[in-house]
């Protein structure tokens, strides 16, 4: 364990997504495997429905708790323009994770800038892209809070370290007994669309 | 600590995931605390937060941080383990008892957490609060992890009672906010010790205060010796061409970007260990200190006539990634393509329903200048509201809008706008020295009732206190209307934050009165009084005038060209349609589930009211 490479993963989203409970579960899920695990993210004005990241690392022994620029396996983008914002963080060789989801910034709402148009295609450009349409999916399901669960699900494909199992216990005690059944439905809707996609050679 | 915590523990033989600021707390918790204060300041908050989970410990939010430290200091004396924590502009606010304290001494260890913010997160400035440790001449301890800031916690009470001096333990944000895994161990109990009456060690009169600044210098001449053998602080020798000087984050920084380079960890910085730098420098052929902000450790290394470089590469604003230092020390770039450009910025906003919205939303369309202040409103600052001109300091809103309108017109006067907790903070002398001194200003204070910004801590303003829940008390403790009378303010008017007719004619004319005004703007903080008043939706009377924009809500959007309210952020505050000057927003009862009591009026918005 102690010579295990650190795994860095890159949250990215928008005030009030509940970036912060999302990276929270990989970070138990990570620290209870067994390895040093570090967790950073930004408080205070940020809640404020400005950019909000967080970052989560393990592996044998973890120095800092701050990704590197270019170093990190996962960007995990709850919103398309926060991925985007975050696009140098990931390792040309990781794997960007994206929730087909947009929300306008103030500035395009005042019509003083323009949404990018072509997110999945600029972000394709730092690393291999797989979009998840997790709104969508969790829109379908009956509440668009659950798209985390689904991006969650997408992300446990590709850390063979956790089990479905794992996943299944540390999402059971974070997550409200009364949203549970379905957040795991969401879930498993997720990590399904990921496997499916990686056997397709979609997310290449 | 938490339920959740306990239950992880479990889970991995004893050890814990904890941010610094929630290690912090369990340190002093094992080490005995009796009494915690701290006044709500990113990113220091957590620390009181955690430790109210701590049944042994006498917690509370004291109205700021000089307040916080003298309490501690007053258990201290007592003869308990006493903390006071507080983010580093609190340190400023404090530091009339820190420098006497560290005369004083303890009598109970006492600790002093100061959250320094590299980066400027969530703060006005970069202070460096190492300096503090310096001037007023006690101890410093910097721990670079979670574990550290448990057991560093520990040996500064330790320290502090041997010594007979206060102890600073200082973080920085990416401590505060970094989990990272613990071993906790268990509570100490000390016996109390006795309190005896020592006029000569506690009260600083010059005759007394002068025995113990000798006194003072003989304690941090043995802390001296103590820092260059404290065994916390560290050679680690690898590659001999380059070694680095470095201590809290930066250590971690250090070792992820320069791997191979040796370390000299300084644990405890201030007194600085001189003979251990000394030591380290003689083995490495170069000496470099990575260190964030200001040149701290480089001018004490400097001082001792060693050649050293430090800022000459490195800047002293922002934070020092690993990237960065990678970048400007072996000058090697990521492997990645820089950032994406020309991305709109999002700034944060108001939050959808915030009862500061439409003051601002006056203010700005008037072009008052406003003396603003801190909290959430300092967003008023940023478009779309452009209705602050300036923030400072806690409290600054009064005192600094009374010395403008000194010398301003009555039409260009400054009106200050400050929120409940800043108020009872250090708003309360501005109201005093206002009325005393023949001041002309109108204070506007945004009474939420509760501090907001920091993650809804309460305050006298508010019905609760730590440990408890909002409505916990009928009425507030501290009646802001009552007080600001009691102080000499005659025209003192309360007026609901989402009525805009209502806060118009309130503000309208008093800026210019020619006396003191206060005017409250009551309305919850939406993010703590949950209900809703039924969502509101654009009609097609709508001719796209984009007056709603100039709110800057959350919940206003674009869609397929057209204005549109977001229903699922909608709280039915009702501002917007209170502004819209085709009164094209209107309630979207049929998508309200409890539209049969509007109707009945329970849960009536001001902008049915007004029409």
């Amino acid at each position: 364990m102690k010579d295990r490479p650190v795994i860095n993963i890159f949250f990215a989203g928008v005030g009030g997504q509940g970036i912060i409970l999302a990276s929270d579960i990989v970070a138990e899920l990570a620290f209870r495997a067994g390895f040093d695990v570090k967790k950073n993210e930004i408080h205070g004005l940020s809640q404020r429905g400005g950019s909000v990241t967080s970052q989560v690392r393990y592996g044998g022994k973890v120095q800092t708790p701050v990704i590197m620029e270019g170093d990190a396996h996962f960007l995990v983008g709850l919103e398309m323009l926060e991925a985007l914002r975050w696009a140098h963080m990931v390792r040309p060789d990781g794997r960007i994770i994206l929730n087909r989801h947009r929300i306008l910034p103030a500035p395009a709402v005042l019509g003083e800038a323009e949404y990018p148009a072509d997110a999945a295609e600029t972000l394709a450009e730092y690393a291999a892209t797989l979009v998840v349409p997790a709104f969508e999916t969790a829109s379908e399901m009956g509440d668009v809070r659950m798209a985390n669960s689904v991006l969650l699900g997408a992300l446990s494909a590709f850390l063979p370290d956790f089990s479905a199992d794992d996943w299944t216990a540390v999402l059971s005690e974070n997550l409200k007994p009364g949203t549970l059944r379905a957040n795991l439905e969401a879930f498993d809707r997720g990590r399904k669309f990921a496997s499916d996609a990686a056997d397709k050679g979609k997310a290449v | 600590m938490t339920e959740a915590t306990e239950n992880m523990s479990d889970k991995r033989k004893g050890l814990m995931f904890l941010s610094g600021n929630e290690a912090v707390a369990r340190g002093a918790w094992e080490a005995g605390v009796k009494v915690a204060t701290s006044y709500p300041g990113t990113p220091a908050t957590e620390i009181l937060e955690a430790l109210g989970g701590y049944p042994e410990v006498d917690c509370e939010w004291s109205v700021n941080e000089k307040v916080a430290l003298e309490v501690a200091a007053g258990a201290s004396m007592a003869g308990v383990r006493a903390l006071a924590s507080m983010k580093q502009v609190g340190v400023n606010v404090a530091a009339d008892p820190l420098f006497s304290t560290a005369y004083t001494g303890v009598n109970g260890g006492l600790v002093i957490v100061t959250a320094d913010e590299p980066g400027l997160h969530s703060s006005q400035n970069e202070q460096d609060n190492r300096y503090y440790a310096k001037a007023a001449e006690i101890p410093m301890l910097e721990p670079t992890d979670s574990q550290e800031c448990l057991e560093f916690v520990k040996i500064a009470f330790d320290i502090s009672e041997q010594y007979d001096i206060p102890v600073f333990v200082r973080l920085t944000t990416r401590i505060c906010h970094s989990k990272s895994v613990v071993r906790p161990g268990k509570r100490f109990e000390p016996t109390r010790k006795q309190y005896v009456k020592q006029a000569r060690k506690f009260s600083m009169v010059p005759s007394n205060a002068v025995q113990r600044h000798f006194d003072l210098e003989r304690r941090l001449t043995r802390l001296e010796a103590l820092a260059n053998t404290f065994e916390h602080n560290a050679h680690e020798m690898r590659s001999l061409e380059v070694g680095v000087v470095t201590s809290g984050i930066s250590y971690r920084n250090v070792r992820e970007a320069l791997p191979d380079f040796s370390v000299c960890k300084i644990a405890m910085t201030w007194p600085f260990p001189g003979q251990f730098v000394r030591n380290f420098a003689s083995q490495v052929k170069k000496l470099y200190v990575v260190e964030e902000n200001m040149p701290f450790l480089e001018e004490e290394i400097a001082a001792l006539g060693i050649p050293v470089e430090g800022k000459q590469q490195l800047l002293r604003v922002g934070e020092l990634s690993a990237t960065t230092l990678r970048r400007r020390i072996l000058h090697v770039s990521p492997g990645q393509k820089g950032p994406v450009e020309g991305l709109p910025p999002r700034p944060p906003q108001f939050c959808p329903g915030c009862s500061h919205r439409g003051i601002f939303y006056m203010l700005g369309k008037k072009k008052f200048v406003v003396s603003g202040d801190i909290g959430c409103y300092g967003l008023a600052s940023l478009p779309p509201y452009n209705a602050m001109d300036s923030l400072i300091c806690m409290g600054a809103s009064i005192t600094m809008a009374h010395g403008f309108n000194k010398v301003s017109d009555p039409n260009d006067r400054a009106v200050a706008v400050i929120g409940d907790s800043t108020f009872v903070h250090s708003g309360l002398t501005g109201i005093a020295n206002l009325v005393y001194n023949g001041g002309v200003t109108a204070v506007i204070v945004l009474d939420n009732g509760v501090t907001a910004m920091t993650g809804h801590q309460p305050n006298p303003a508010s019905t609760w206190k730590l440990g408890g829940k909002p409505g916990d008390m009928p009425k507030p403790t501290l009646d802001i209307e009552a007080v600001c009378r009691a102080m000499g303010v005659e025209d003192v008017t309360v007026v609901d934050a989402y009525d805009m007719a209502a806060v118009d004619r309130a503000i309208e004319g008093r800026k210019s009165s020619g006396r003191p005004a206060v005017i409250i703007v009551r309305g919850p903080c939406t993010m703590v009084d949950r209900r809703r008043r039924g969502a509101y939706m654009v009609s097609g009377d709508c001719v796209r005038c984009r007056t709603c924009f100039k709110l800057g809500c959350p919940a206003i959007s674009v869609e397929e060209d057209a204005v549109a309210i977001l229903e699922f952020l909608c709280t039915g505050c009702g501002i917007c349609a209170q502004v819209c000057p085709k009164k094209a927003i209107r309630k979207a009862c049929d998508s309200f589930p409890d539209k049969g009591k509007a109707a009945a009026g329970e849960d009536e918005s001001p902008a049915d009211k007004v029409k």
